[in-house]
């Protein structure tokens, strides 16, 4: 991996592509929580998809990530196939989890994937614990944590960067300002709005990236790894970006005008980038409707996929509440 | 050949083998290398055994769990020392919402399989942030296994058998116990967390009790053998799951029971016991069951004050008393 972005055509592509399967898999999401397949609290990622593509291009396989509880972008751009994801919606046992996580709790071991976490702030320390497994196995990867800027208003925040710093930890600390927690603005719960400043507290390299643009994002990603890579210690990147829908569907939004997400709408990441790949020409004619088509075709098998989906045995309620051995 | 040593050298002990057993395994927490820990368990191990695997940590309780929850998720086995379980409060988040719930929540991918020792309990005049037993707390969480060792055996091999459980393990070290000296029997290299154990074999009322209370359920029963009333005490040892079978068990042939327990009464520990014995053992009774717990106050400095908030030998030993024989 090397801090340079070659956007070729292809490259190009796949970025837009795991965007719009992102936004796609999320609107099948909204309708089944309609229809009442999926229940409980649903967080969509709407407006926000490049952030989690273009971090996730700075990512190997052996590498780790941690999420929040809004991170069906995560799962998606780090590879998670959205059958077992959707069937995770509905409860089933074909679910990553077996229908005990729900939205809020993906969690996926063939990825590396360590959740799914709805605690505000409560992925930090489980992204320092598992860099610091890495260093002490030998492993030279890097932990991505995603957090939104109301995780920065949490101890942990400030506890999880001064020991990843302290402890020169291979760990990206990603953080998703979309400008309000739940319905609280930044400015009402932030000293100071920029989060990345907070990494100088820490001795820690930081920076503020346009998180609306996949390609921005991806260098930023990109070069922070390398830091991390080259032994730099922890980075802090902080993505500006902005959540076109509700906190989650019980959110009637009475805290912001229509106006305001209006004007990030115009700016959002697969509008702005499909535009610019057409100028570019690097996207052709009729291909983003192929595109568009095919993600369809996807996410309608994983919808089907998920309504076939069996679920777990009630004689299964309490199977891993404790384990018989540490999976392998 | 027996060996005789300290609880706190049977602790120090334990965590050296375990770090020399296994790679995977290493201690963090705050004061334990330099300092050797506040209660000199770890004293000499960071000279031994190195920064990496004796690892002093900034005063950080919720993110220290939470890195050990990390860790253990990804291959290590962790072991954090808190200071005492008042301080475990600001671990309580990761604790309870990370290292219980994540081997269910991931539908078994992962397991979380870490050790969090920490002291407790009252007796050395540290007042109402340093002294309480919150144990019973933990007790209610399904997916953690609570342990409470009262003997100097049970301090040196519970650690290995923590280490082994698939499962997060909190380990309860009283701090009234740590100068206290026993024998290790011949031939005892490990011990189960399974199960209670019978300390005192007795056949009129049955004294149900863990941890730094054993010591004062073991004196009660001198003193009613003095005056004829024959006491079976029971050592918990694990406080979740419980073993009732063993309680059962006893108060089937003895038929009276007190529970000893320095936590207080209300939603504890001592409580959840009682219920179990109404839900499954009430007809082996022949007199209610009675309890001996701290005084509902938080814990006071004074000496005396805080002598009379905890239950003590002539009060376990009265209460036993007016079962066997009513006034």
């Amino acid at each position: 991996m090397t801090a340079k972005v070659h956007l070729d055509r292809a490259h190009g592509l796949a970025l837009l592509r795991d965007m719009m399967r992102i936004r796609e898999f999320e609107a099948a999401c909204a309708e089944q929580y309609q229809a009442q397949n999926i229940r409980g609290f649903l967080h969509l990622y709407d407006g926000e998809e490049a952030v989690s593509v273009g971090v996730m291009q700075a990512l190997a396989p052996e590498d780790a990530v941690v999420a929040t509880y809004r991170e069906h972008g995560q799962a998606i751009a780090r590879g998670i196939p959205m059958r077992p994801l959707m069937a995770e919606m509905f409860g089933r046992l074909s679910g990553c989890c077996r229908g005990r996580g729900g939205s809020m709790h993906v969690f996926d071991r063939t990825t590396r994937f360590y959740g799914g976490n709805a605690i505000v702030g409560g992925g930090l320390p489980l992204a320092v614990g598992v860099a610091l497994a890495d260093r002490m196995q030998g492993r030279a990867n890097v932990t991505a944590c995603f957090f939104g800027e109301g995780a920065a208003d949490e101890g942990a925040f400030h506890e999880s960067l001064n020991l990843a710093s302290l402890w020169h930890l291979p760990v990206l600390f990603v953080c998703e300002n979309n400008g309000y927690s739940m319905g609280t603005p930044v400015e009402v719960a932030e000293a100071d709005t920029e989060i990345w400043h907070k990494a100088a507290g820490y001795r820690m390299h930081g920076e503020r990236v346009d998180g609306m643009d996949v390609v921005a994002v991806e260098v930023a990603a990109r070069r922070a790894a390398e830091r991390i890579r080259a032994g730099e210690g922890p980075v802090l990147l902080e993505c500006a970006t902005y959540r076109f829908r509700a906190h989650s569907m019980f959110d009637a939004q009475l805290y912001r005008d229509k106006a305001e997400i209006e004007q990030w709408r115009e700016r959002g990441p697969i509008l702005r980038f499909r535009a610019w790949l057409e100028q570019a020409g690097l996207l052709h004619e009729g291909e983003a409707a192929t595109m568009e088509a095919e993600i369809r075709a996807e996410v309608a098998d994983a919808v089907a996929f998920a309504e076939a989906a069996p679920l777990e045995e009630m004689a299964d309620l309490d199977r891993f509440v404790t384990m018989d051995e540490v999976p392998a | 050949m027996s060996a005789r040593m300290t609880y706190r050298e049977a602790c120090r002990q334990a965590i050296r083998d375990a770090i020399l057993a296994d790679p995977r395994v290493f201690l963090m927490g705050e004061d334990v290398g330099r300092y050797g820990g506040c209660y000199a368990v770890t004293k000499g191990l960071m000279e031994e055994l190195g920064e990496d695997r004796i690892r002093d940590t900034p005063l950080s309780e919720n993110t220290l769990a939470g890195v050990a929850v990390g860790a253990a998720m990804a291959g290590m086995r962790p072991i954090l020392e808190i200071m005492t379980v008042n301080f475990s409060l600001l671990a309580l988040d990761q604790i309870v919402n990370s290292a219980a719930t994540i081997p269910h929540m991931s539908g078994g991918q992962f397991a979380v399989p870490l050790v969090i020792r920490m002291a407790t309990g009252a007796g050395r005049q540290l007042a109402a942030q340093h002294s309480h037993s919150l144990e019973g707390w933990y007790a209610h969480v399904p997916g953690l296994r609570i342990l409470a060792p009262a003997t100097v055996a049970d301090a040196r091999f519970m650690l290995a058998a923590a280490l082994a459980d698939p499962n997060p393990v909190l380990i309860f070290e009283h701090v009234m116990l740590y100068n206290a000296e026993g024998e290790i029997p011949d031939g005892i290299r490990s011990v189960d967390i399974a199960r209670a154990a019978v300390r005192r074999a007795g056949g009129d009322v049955t004294i149900v009790t863990y941890g730094g209370s054993l010591p004062k359920a073991l004196a009660a029963a001198d003193m009613l053998a003095a005056e004829g009333i024959s006491a079976e005490v029971i050592d918990l040892r694990v406080l979740r799951p419980l073993d009732m079978e063993t309680v059962a068990a006893s108060l089937a042939r003895t038929r009276r029971v007190v529970i000893v327990d320095e936590g207080w009464k209300a939603g504890s520990l001592s409580a959840e016991i009682m219920a179990r014995i109404m839900e499954d053992a009430f007809w082996d009774l022949d007199a209610p069951v009675r309890r001996v717990c701290a005084a509902e106050v938080p814990m006071p400095y004074a000496a005396h004050l805080e002598q009379a908030a905890l239950p003590q030998p002539e009060g376990i030993a009265a209460a036993a008393r007016a079962l066997v024989k009513p006034p």
